[in-house]
Formats: C-alpha cells, structure tokens, sequence
C-alpha cells in the first residue's frame, strides 16, 4: 500500500459560541489514498463541511480554532504549516469545488481569465500561456468550444456548465487532492451524472484523490471506493463503500439507508423513520450522541463515547451494542 | 373514477422583455381522480412548477382549462375565486420563506381560515390545535415563531395552513428537497398517512424519482414544457418507453449493486435547450440518443402505447 496523500488523525475543532462550546469535530480520522475515492456522508450539521475547510485552513477564526489532531498532507502536518504557506498548497496541491458555482465564481472575470488567475498564482507562466491553459483545461473538463467559453462570463453558462468551469479550475494546477463540496446538489440529475462521470474520469486519469462530500448515501454508492459517515461532529462507521452499504453496523447508518426512498423499493410500506432530530453540538452529553434518537439505546450509551468496533477489514462502527455483539440484521 | 381535478391543453407562456416568448407549459393535459396521487417529475425549466403554480392560480394561464370538481377554475375571477380558494391549497418547497418569520405559528396557521372567513373565529383556535395535532406538533408550539422550529418541523406547519381550509386538493411543489433525508422520510410518511386518513387529492412536483415513486399513483414526466410520458408508478418504472424518461431513471443515484462505481451512468450530453425558441419538432431530440430526422421536424403527440401508459415519442 502507497503512503496516503491525505491523513488526519484524531482531528479535534472547537466553536466559542454563546451557548457554550461546540465540539465541531471531535477525533476524526480518515485517510485518502491517490486516485483513491472518499466520500464522507451525513445530515447538514454533521461537520462534514467542517472537515473539509479544516484541511484547507478555511476555519473561522474566532469562533473556530483546531484544538487536537493532525492533517498529515504528503507527510507534512497541515494545523502547523503559516497562512503563507497554506496559501501556496490552496488551489495548487489541494484544490476545492463548492455546492453552487454561481456564487463560488466571480461575475465580472470572464471564465478563462478566472483558471488563468488560478494557474498564475501556482506556476510562473505568462499571461498568454495561461490563458492558453485554461482553454486547454475547458477542454478537458468537456466544455464545448472551450476558445469561445473561456471569453464567456458565468451566467452566460448553464448550471453544469459553471460547474464544469469550477472543475476546470480546481484542476488547473494539477492537485493531488480535490475536495469536492456537494458538487452536485444544485443540478438537474442527468447533469448530475455528467458531472460524475468527469470526476470518475479524471481520477482515474491523473490519479487525483477525491474526497466527496455529500447527504446523498446514492452519490456515494456511485462513486465512492470508502465511505465515512458522520454524526454530531465524529465519525460513527468507516469502510469500504460496499461493506458500509451492504452491511451496515451503527443503527445510524441502518436508519439513514432504510429512510431513502428507493426506485425498487415496496411503495406501499412506509419509510422507516429516524425519530427527532439531530442534536445541538453545545450540548452533547457525555456518551453517544446518537443515543436519544437510537431504538437499540441502552443506559450504557450514555454514559461514555463508543469506540470504533471492527466489524471486518478496514470496517468500524463506533457503537458499544456492536461491542456486545448484540446488533444484528 | 371521478376525476377530482382535471386540466387540458394548459399552456403558460412568459413574454421575455426581448419579443421572444417563454414557453414554460406547452398543451398539458391531465386528470387526478379523487383520493389519489398525480406526481410530475423533470428537471429545472420543465415546467413542472409553472404547471402546479397555474393550477393553484398563481401563474397566468394563456389558454386551456382547468376544472377542480366542477368549477372552472381556470376561469374564474374575484370573489368566485376567492370562494374556491378553501377547495385547493399549496405547500411549497422552501420550509424558511414560505412562513413569515414575523409571525408565531398560531397566526400562520389561523390565517386562511380569518382571510377566508371559514368557522366561527372563536372556534378557530381549537382548529388550529387540532390541525397541529394532526401534523404531529404540538398544540401548545401554537405560541412560538417559525425560526424556533427545523425544517421538518416547519414544513409541517406548512402542511397544517394548507390543511386548515379543509381543501380536496393539495398542491405540493418539492416538498421534502430542502429537508434531510431522515426528516424527509418523516414528512414523506405524514403525506401518505394524511391522504389515507382524509382522503385527500395530491399534486406532487419533484425531481426525485425515489420519492415520487414512494408517494404517487400516477407520474407524468416533463421535459421542455410538454408531458412526455405519463403512465402508473408502477409502469413507469418498470417499463419506461420515453428515451428521456429511461435517460431520467438510468442517472438517478441509487444503492442498487450494479450502481457501485458506474461513476454517474449519464446516458445525455448537454443541458436542455432554452425554453425561449423553441427548436422544431420534438424538444428532446437534440440530447436524445436514438433521434432520427423526423424528430427535429415533427413535434410528437401523448398517444397511449398500452393501457394507462401515454408517451410522445415518434420511436416509441
């Protein structure tokens, strides 16, 4: 096995909110590997965001600060390197795209002038070979008539189309590492599978690794070769995506799966519910957070944090009613 | 059956500023029988939310007809309208400025009832606890303001003001997208328990198959302003016969074995053409796979291909 491009190991955030302290992220760990796929799942408010702002130093700070951990990034930790250094890795090494690319790209650049900007800010070229690599790069990405669409602005584009330009964009500098940031929630699904596609392709092609954030358990089943499922800041069960989704182990992921309604699914029954909601990250009790909500809950739950349970190779769900083997299917 | 609502040749067209016109629904016909469920799903720009706005009288109807039970909705104005009202009620998408954050829940929920002089005002306020109750709130959450609530919660007090009228139609335009999938499952239940216990009418817009699949009788597919298909759940999933709907189903996410890593399964190019000029012909032929000469001449019309499955499709 090749060393991982990314490693975070027991990652701790902290936000100084009114109410009090909120444990953001509290001892993630996960680790991507080069063309190597991660998407990492949960409801909004779950830090899965978090994590990805944290690797890129994005944190708002105050309220939010690093308080523990490492991000191990080709081998350097990320939580020491200065904002100057983290300003070289951002865009370059480490790229990111976002949920709405309206917002993310700026309406008065022209698409090719917006990846030539990138390009420049990582490598010493010239204006016009810049220029000459975004058109390259909108290529790459699909665009058609790229020499046309790098003159365009962004509304001038279609919703994939921006998100496209977003990617080109991100990729431009050759990183090692894309965060992807729900890049398809706010298209149309047959846009939707384009967008996949590109992702998968390039991967593939230039051995990129990807780390996807999304709520949708579909996404990950096509895309992802791991999957981490968050919960109320910590991760609750990691895995590859194929034993996560077929044998899932924490009752949260159990309930989060059954709750989709599926295409192949009896319509008559209905949904299984996950009761109430997710809770305040201020104030989180001492044991698992998901226990209120958790049908299996005994008092034990509540009174420390569950460890990850290896349920196989390279699959842990952090739950003390796995522990006593009494979680069954 | 009898139909509850009933909707003809509908089109909406938007004049664009520049002469040119937006066709946003284009000649769609449908009907809902009492007690069920009519799903239209497409993607943005299909027209599928300008169709339940026009129904619910909040979009201009340019021509056609629409009957709710009888009366002619599409062409009724004033106090007529407005005595029609209490008949069909909407729940929209966004469960944060659909409610006025100004107001508590009580208020939200009591005001289609003041505005439509439906009971006695004193019996208002037991309606609304009732109504709160049905929804699975608390009667006393009556007293607290929308942004004290999540958005499940909000869009059931969403469902609660549209259920105060007593309507026979509700019109739902995506109403679980902007939720979690565990609070959506929740919702979704609601929806069907209430239409089991009521035996309410639903027009149900959205963009997930899933959940259409999991909360409609009948689907109509949309693309470009016109019905391309339209037949039973059951069949459509089963049997697609429009390209576009089979390209729909082949690109939704699923957790179905042969989906693993497929890395999207897009079947169309491009994005749908602007609804603005139309090309000639059919409107899907320029992203369809399998289109001939004919489609980019000749628009197809909904003809029924099998019992209770229509599809506009020249190759069908």
């Amino acid at each position: 096995m090749t060393e991982p491009v990314l490693d975070i190991r027991n990652l701790k955030v902290d936000f100084v909110t009114r109410r009090g302290v909120a444990h953001v992220l509290d001892d993630v760990s996960f680790s991507v590997a080069a063309g190597e796929l991660l998407a990492i799942v949960g409801e909004s408010g779950c830090g899965k965001s978090m994590t990805a702002l944290s690797i890129l130093g994005l944190i708002p700070s105050p309220p939010g600060r690093i308080v523990g951990g490492s991000i191990l990034f080709q081998g350097r930790d990320l939580t020491r390197l200065r904002q100057s250094e983290l300003r070289r890795i951002r865009g370059g090494d480490i790229a990111m795209i976002f949920q709405e690319p309206m917002t993310s790209l700026n309406p008065v650049f022209t698409c090719g002038e917006q990846i030539a900007e990138a390009v420049r800010l990582h490598q010493k070229v010239s204006p016009r070979a810049a220029l000459a690599r975004a058109v390259e790069m909108l290529r790459a990405v699909g665009i058609p008539e790229p020499e046309l669409r790098a003159r365009a602005y962004p509304h001038q584009l279609s919703g994939g189309m921006r998100q496209r330009v977003m990617i080109a964009m991100a990729l431009s500098c050759e990183p090692r590492l894309l965060i992807a940031d729900e890049p398809t929630t706010a298209l149309d699904v047959t846009v939707q599978a384009q967008i996949f596609a590109l992702l998968d392709e390039l991967r593939q092609k230039t051995g990129t690794a990807i780390i996807l954030i999304t709520h949708d358990m579909g996404a990950v089943a096509e895309m992802a070769d791991k999957v981490a499922v968050m919960y109320a800041g910590r991760i609750i069960e990691r895995g590859p995506a194929d034993a996560v989704l077929d044998n899932p182990g924490h009752p949260y992921t159990r309930g989060l799966l059954a709750s989709i309604p599926r295409i192949d699914a009896d319509p008559d029954a209905d949904l299984p519910e996950i009761p109430g909601i997710v809770p305040a990250l201020t104030d989180l009790g001492r044991g698992c957070a998901f226990a209120p909500r958790c049908a299996l809950a005994v008092p034990a739950c509540n009174a420390a944090q569950p460890h990850h349970v290896a349920m196989s190779r390279d699959h842990s769900a952090a739950c003390i009613r796995l522990q006593a083997n009494e979680v069954s299917a | 059956m009898s139909q509850l609502l009933s909707v003809r040749d509908l089109r909406v067209h938007f004049p664009t500023g520049r002469g040119g016109t937006i066709h946003a629904v284009d000649g769609v016909s449908f009907d809902i029988p009492r007690g069920q469920t009519l799903g239209i799903v497409g993607e943005s720009g299909s027209g599928k939310t300008t169709t339940a706005l026009a129904v619910m009288r909040l979009a201009p109807i340019t021509s056609g007809k629409i009957d709710l039970d009888g009366i002619p909705i599409s062409r009724i104005e004033g106090q007529e309208l407005r005595r029609a009202r209490p008949r069909f009620q909407m729940v929209f998408q966004d469960p944060f400025s659909s409610l006025n954050p100004r107001d508590r829940v009580g208020r939200i929920i009591r005001q289609p009832m003041d505005l439509l002089g439906l009971l006695q005002p004193p019996q208002r306020d037991a309606r609304v606890e009732e109504l709160l109750a049905q929804v699975g709130l608390r009667p006393e959450l009556k007293s607290l303001y929308p942004h004290q609530f999540s958005g499940g919660q909000r869009q059931r007090i969403g469902l609660a003001r549209a259920l105060a009228t007593k309507p026979d139609l509700i019109v739902f335009d995506e109403p679980v997208s902007a939720l979690d999938v565990a609070v959506q499952a929740q919702v979704l239940n609601l929806i069907r328990r209430l239409q089991r216990e009521t035996g309410l009418t639903y027009l149900f817009i959205s963009h997930d198959l899933g959940v259409v699949r999991h909360v409609c009788d009948e689907i109509a597919v949309m693309y470009l302003g016109r019905i391309v298909e339209k037949a039973s759940a059951a069949r459509i999933f089963a049997s697609p016969r429009h390209p576009y709907t089979q390209a729909l189903i082949a690109a939704a996410p699923s957790l179905a074995p042969e989906h693993r890593r497929r890395g999207g399964g897009a079947r169309l190019q491009g994005d749908p053409p602007s609804p603005v000029n139309l090309p000639p012909g059919c409107p899907f032929a320029s992203r369809c796979p399998i289109a001939v000469n004919d489609c980019r001449s000749r628009i197809p019309t909904l003809r029924e291909l099998a019992p209770g499955q229509a599809v506009a499709c020249h190759l069908a």
